[in-house]
């Protein structure tokens, strides 16, 4: 150990902090999370850790949570941390009412969860927050859905598709591939879903889904509907491979074919 | 009217602190709010009201961190003792809120409606009709004697129409009407309320 990363304060020579970094890696660790802006509508979606055979579903606590009326949060990273952010979070949300009598903007919560964050890269006797976040909504009369996410440094961005956690990379390329703009409610959730496939292994039962519109509460999807997207996104896949396959043997055919005769 | 000072008539002196939980607010002595969320108000909102607002603003943004906080709808009940919890610090600060409230409400989940009357020493009480100021002096005989545990919607409008009758009749103040609001588990709104009939003697 090269002794850099002890205090957090403290720069490797090299300009690194040790401690931000292994926070961003607990993040990568972290189960999935994807949001996905449409049109007029943002979607969240994250994948959920698969319960224990005697678990409680039910009450236990979702990796989706409300900050406000009108903002929404997924985190990808420990849930522990998470919980914290998200109550100052809340309580900021709360506070900001009350002072100024409107509800936050979308992208003042981010920058205070990011300045919470960046905080504790800099203060003594803390250790940085172990998650990102992603921060969806609708300010107030305002129909543009936004969409930004934070992380452990304190650094915040905004996107029109992102994800975080396991596999990240992999969920971000497939959306560059296949987000485009102006997508309606239908084609935005199936994007979110589709592509937290790419990492999910387990299909439905583990994914949820928020979905938020302006001036209204959150939407949870619920679970038989999930499916049926799952299952949708699925048989569409299965059918594609297999027109591939048929295009494929068609060509080697058709080359037999139409090669000359051997003599 | 002519006097030193003209009070406004259209300022709403309730506070909505989740879908259905309404709470209305008074300041001191000449002051007058009554049943089924009735105000009415003799106060320039720059002296007392402002307070009051303060207080009840802070008491709405604490029940939505809670409903944040839990995922949890607080019932009427919970956010009286709330209330009532608040106002106890309150009185034995440096500073207290002068504050008589009514809260009325429907508990998201029986659906049973409950009024609650609270005043400035942080007593609560659960009650079937309640009046703050003034006009409980005239209002709390005739709630007494027309009120019934079943009263109907349309029922408890008449009921309130002798209330404010007799209220043109006998308090010595202008009190420029009052303006009703209606709770119900779909949530608050505002009832169409003939405040300038003119009221013949009895």
């Amino acid at each position: 150990m090269s002794g850099y990363d002890r205090a957090l304060s403290v720069f490797s020579p090299d300009g690194h902090v040790f401690q931000v970094e292994y926070a961003m890696e607990a993040v990568k660790r972290g189960t999935c999370a994807v949001g996905v802006k449409g049109d007029d509508i943002v979607v969240l979606g994250c994948e959920k850790r698969s319960a224990l055979k005697l678990q409680d579903t039910r009450i236990t606590p979702s990796k989706i949570a409300m900050v406000d009326d009108h903002v929404c949060l997924a985190f990808a990273g420990l849930n522990a941390d998470a919980r914290i952010l998200i109550d100052k979070a809340r309580l900021e949300a709360q506070s900001h009412r009350l002072t100024v009598e409107d509800p936050v903007t979308i992208e003042y919560i981010t920058k205070y969860i990011a300045s919470v964050q960046q905080r504790y890269t800099q203060s003594g006797g803390v250790r940085p927050f172990g998650i990102s976040t992603l921060v969806v909504g609708f300010d107030k009369n305002d129909g543009t859905p936004r969409l930004y996410q934070t992380e452990p440094s304190g650094i915040y961005s905004a996107w029109k598709a992102n994800a975080i956690g396991r596999s990240s990379k992999t969920v971000r390329e497939f959306l560059e591939r296949n987000h485009q703009d102006g997508m309606d409610r239908e084609q935005t959730i199936q994007l979110t879903i589709k592509s937290l496939l790419e990492v999910v292994q387990t299909g439905a039962k583990n994914i949820e889904v928020a979905i938020m519109a302006p001036g209204k509460r959150v939407e949870m999807l619920p679970d038989d509907q999930i499916e049926s997207y799952v299952k949708s996104i699925e048989t569409e896949k299965q059918e594609e491979a297999a027109k591939k396959k048929t295009s494929r043997t068609a060509t080697t055919t058709a080359a037999i074919l139409t090669r000359p005769g051997g003599e | 009217m002519r006097g030193p000072t003209i009070i406004k008539a259209e300022d709403d002196k309730t506070r909505q602190l989740n879908k259905h939980t309404l709470m209305a607010f008074s300041g001191e002595a000449g002051d007058t709010g009554e049943l089924l969320m009735i105000r009415n108000s003799t106060l320039p909102m720059l002296t007392n009201g402002f307070p009051l607002v303060q207080f009840a603003e802070y008491v709405q943004a604490n029940v939505s961190l809670y409903t944040m906080r839990n995922d949890t709808e607080l019932s009427p009940a919970a956010v009286s003792s709330f209330v009532r919890g608040e106002l106890a610090r309150s009185l034995r600060s440096r500073s207290p809120y002068t504050v008589n409230l009514l809260l009325g409400g429907v508990d998201p989940v029986t659906q049973e409606p409950s009024l609650y009357w609270i005043d400035y020493l942080a007593s609560l009480a659960p009650v079937p009709y309640a009046a703050h100021g003034y006009a409980q002096y005239y209002c709390l005989s005739l709630l007494d004697k027309h009120h019934n545990p079943n009263i109907s919607l349309e029922e408890g409008m008449k009921l309130l129409e002798r209330c404010t009758d007799e209220l043109k009749r006998r308090l010595p103040i202008d009190y420029k009407g009052v303006l009703v609001k209606v709770i119900t588990k779909d949530g608050v709104k505002v009832m169409d309320f003939d405040n300038d009939r003119v009221v013949r003697s009895a």
